[in-house]
């Protein structure tokens, strides 16, 4: 067997395993998704309850794809955490695999339960609010948004793994500070353009700030991917700097680990 | 290593074939493992002075043969452990798996071995066959060869076909560990670490392992390291051991040799007990102060 295809099994190894792990949780999955679908409708009805079909839709956008790149998120940025928390991760990492098969593993894992957890939201959303027209959207420009953004959620999602690995206990609760900072500066709800201007600054260095704002002009004016061109570089540029970087961080944060002793010490 | 003839007469069914390999591959082929004066220490929190954990360790197992590491809690045997298995790295020194340097050649060395620790650690609400076959896929293996082979361990350990899809959790700590112990064979290790597996099980289960554990050594072409608390045990299933204190070697030779030496010293019969007290100044049940027990995790 060539190399590379032992690699692709491994990260095979990891989503089987995340699958394995989704399926023995599906009580609390259910309860999740009941949760995320709940919420979607809820933020969306305070559009309805305007009487702006405008509204409406800016907010399901936001609500629907911000569950997406949350979900992403929070995928990889748990593949060292929940290892950690089962005590696993030496074994992990003493296994005969290259360090990026077992991250492709995670992020395959998590952009497929991202795209079925959020195709749940939407059909339930599109069935509830019959009014909605797409008539005049653009699908080309939400498919190309949310896979570019896929990247760089990729990118910043190693970058949060890598936390648990440099502090034992802190790293987790960093990483879900990232993801709500996230949640604030990149205009999931409202225009960013109400912020603060030092969070201004924060909302352009955000990949969400430019996925949601494709998406809403794909979906609501039906602008073409090649209008949008100025959401469309940040976040090339973001994809092809942060997910080599987080590779690289994380073969470091590793050797950092194991030079400090920080994988592990009990036993 | 005069261990071969020795460890023979421990076996109660000494393996013919196994001594006379054995004695071949001895002069010509590399050990097993090597460690060469190897150091490792940590630093917790900024103001404290560092810990040596392993202070100038040296250490070579021949093919085939069982070492054991005795040392009482916070002796250093897990850091020894963890540096072989590549989870810390070294501050000085060498260590070589079958003659791969386990820094330059990582990923050889990651294929010719597995650990067994002290705590079984799996995905807990995960079935074994789910947690193992993770491990299979991990090192490459064929699934469907990997899942027979995975039934038939735990089988002889004692774990039935109908207990592997139930998860883990619902396992007593003894079960767990043999599953641990499958998990680690199932990859054929040519070097098997094994860090305390018998330290916490109950009596029934503590047997089960020793036995399997004697048995891999007739069956299979393992090469052991074995950590420690129990004196029989190390006497038992040990080709030679190696005494750990605060991080250092301070005595190594065969079961039979230490005790012969000890007898010498004393002028009457002597056990391993009288060996560990006699070098280490302490009972092997006594716990060394740890550093700072606070910050684990
Ligand atoms: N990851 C670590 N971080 C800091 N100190 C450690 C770590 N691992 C071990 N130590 C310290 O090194 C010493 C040896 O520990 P260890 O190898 O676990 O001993 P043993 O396994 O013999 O009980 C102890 O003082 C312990 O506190
Ligand atoms: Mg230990």
């Amino acid at each position: 067997m060539t190399t590379f295809a032992h690699e692709l099994k491994a990260s095979y190894a990891f989503m089987e395993r995340n699958f394995f792990l989704t399926r023995r949780y599906w009580g609390w999955e259910i309860a999740f998704l009941v949760y995320s679908v709940a919420g979607a409708l809820s933020i969306s009805l305070i559009g309805a309850d305007q009487g702006s079909p405008r509204l409406l839709l800016l907010l399901m956008v936001g609500a629907i794809f911000w569950n997406y790149l949350s979900v992403v998120f929070s995928w990889i940025a748990e593949t060292i955490s929940v290892e950690r928390w089962e005590g696993t991760l030496e074994y992990t990492m003493m296994a005969p695999i290259r360090r990026w098969s077992q991250l492709l593993g995670s992020v395959l894992y998590a952009m497929l339960y991202g795209l079925i957890h959020t195709a749940v939201i939407l059909v339930v959303l599109i069935l509830f609010f019959p009014q909605l027209d797409f008539t005049g959207a653009n699908p080309l420009t939400v498919v190309a948004f949310m896979l570019l953004g896929s990247f760089s959620f990729v990118g910043i999602g190693m970058i949060a793994a890598i936390l648990p690995l440099l502090y034992v206990e802190r790293g987790a609760q960093m990483t879900f500070v990232l993801q709500s900072c996230l949640l604030l500066v990149s205009g999931v709800y409202y225009s960013i353009d109400i912020l603060p201007g030092w969070m201004q600054v924060l909302s352009h260095l955000s990949p969400a700030t430019y996925v949601l704002d494709g998406v809403r002009k794909g979906l609501i004016d039906g602008a073409p991917v090649t209008a949008l061109l100025g959401d469309v570089w940040p976040l090339v540029v973001m994809g092809a700097v942060l997910i080599p970087f987080g590779l690289w961080a994380f073969g470091r944060a590793e050797r950092y680990a194991k030079r400090t002793g920080k994988l592990k010490r009990v036993g | 290593m005069t261990a071969t003839v020795l460890g023979q007469q421990k076996i109660a069914r000494p393996n013919a074939l196994r001594g006379a390999g054995k004695a071949a591959a001895i002069d010509t082929a590399v050990p097993a493992l090597l460690v060469e004066g190897v150091t490792k220490r940590f630093v917790v929190g900024r103001k404290r002075k560092p810990v040596v954990a392993i202070s100038n360790v040296s250490l070579r197992l021949e093919r085939g043969d069982i070492v054991g590491i005795l040392g009482a809690n916070g002796s250093g045997k897990s850091t020894l452990i963890r540096l072989v298995s590549g989870l810390l790295t070294l501050d000085s020194g060498r260590v070589s798996v079958f003659g791969f340097d386990i820094e330059r050649d990582e990923l050889e060395v990651k294929r010719l071995i597995n650990r067994v620790s002290v705590d079984a650690a799996f995905f807990k609400k995960l079935s074994p066959m789910e947690n193992l076959l993770f491990a299979a896929r991990l090192y490459g293996l064929d699934v469907a060869g990997a899942k027979r082979e995975a039934v038939a361990i735990l089988g002889r350990l004692g774990i039935g076909e109908k207990r592997v899809g139930r998860p883990i959790e619902q396992m007593s700590r003894g079960m767990q560990q043999k599953v641990a112990i499958a998990r680690a064979l199932l990859t054929s290790p040519a070097l098997l670490l094994l860090d305390e597996p018998t330290t916490g099980l109950d009596p029934r289960s503590k047997l089960d392992v020793q036995t399997f554990i004697e048995e891999l050594r007739e069956t299979h072409d393992a090469s052991i390291v074995l950590t420690t608390h129990d004196l029989d045990e190390a006497e038992r299933l040990c080709d030679s051991i190696t005494v750990l204190a605060g991080g250092r070697t301070v005595v190594e030779d065969t079961p039979a040799g230490l005790i012969a030496a000890e007898a010498r010293r004393m002028g009457r019969p002597a056990t391993l007990h009288d060996v560990f007290m006699t070098h280490t100044g302490r009972s092997l049940d006594d716990d060394v102060e740890e550093g700072e027990a606070d910050d684990i995790e």
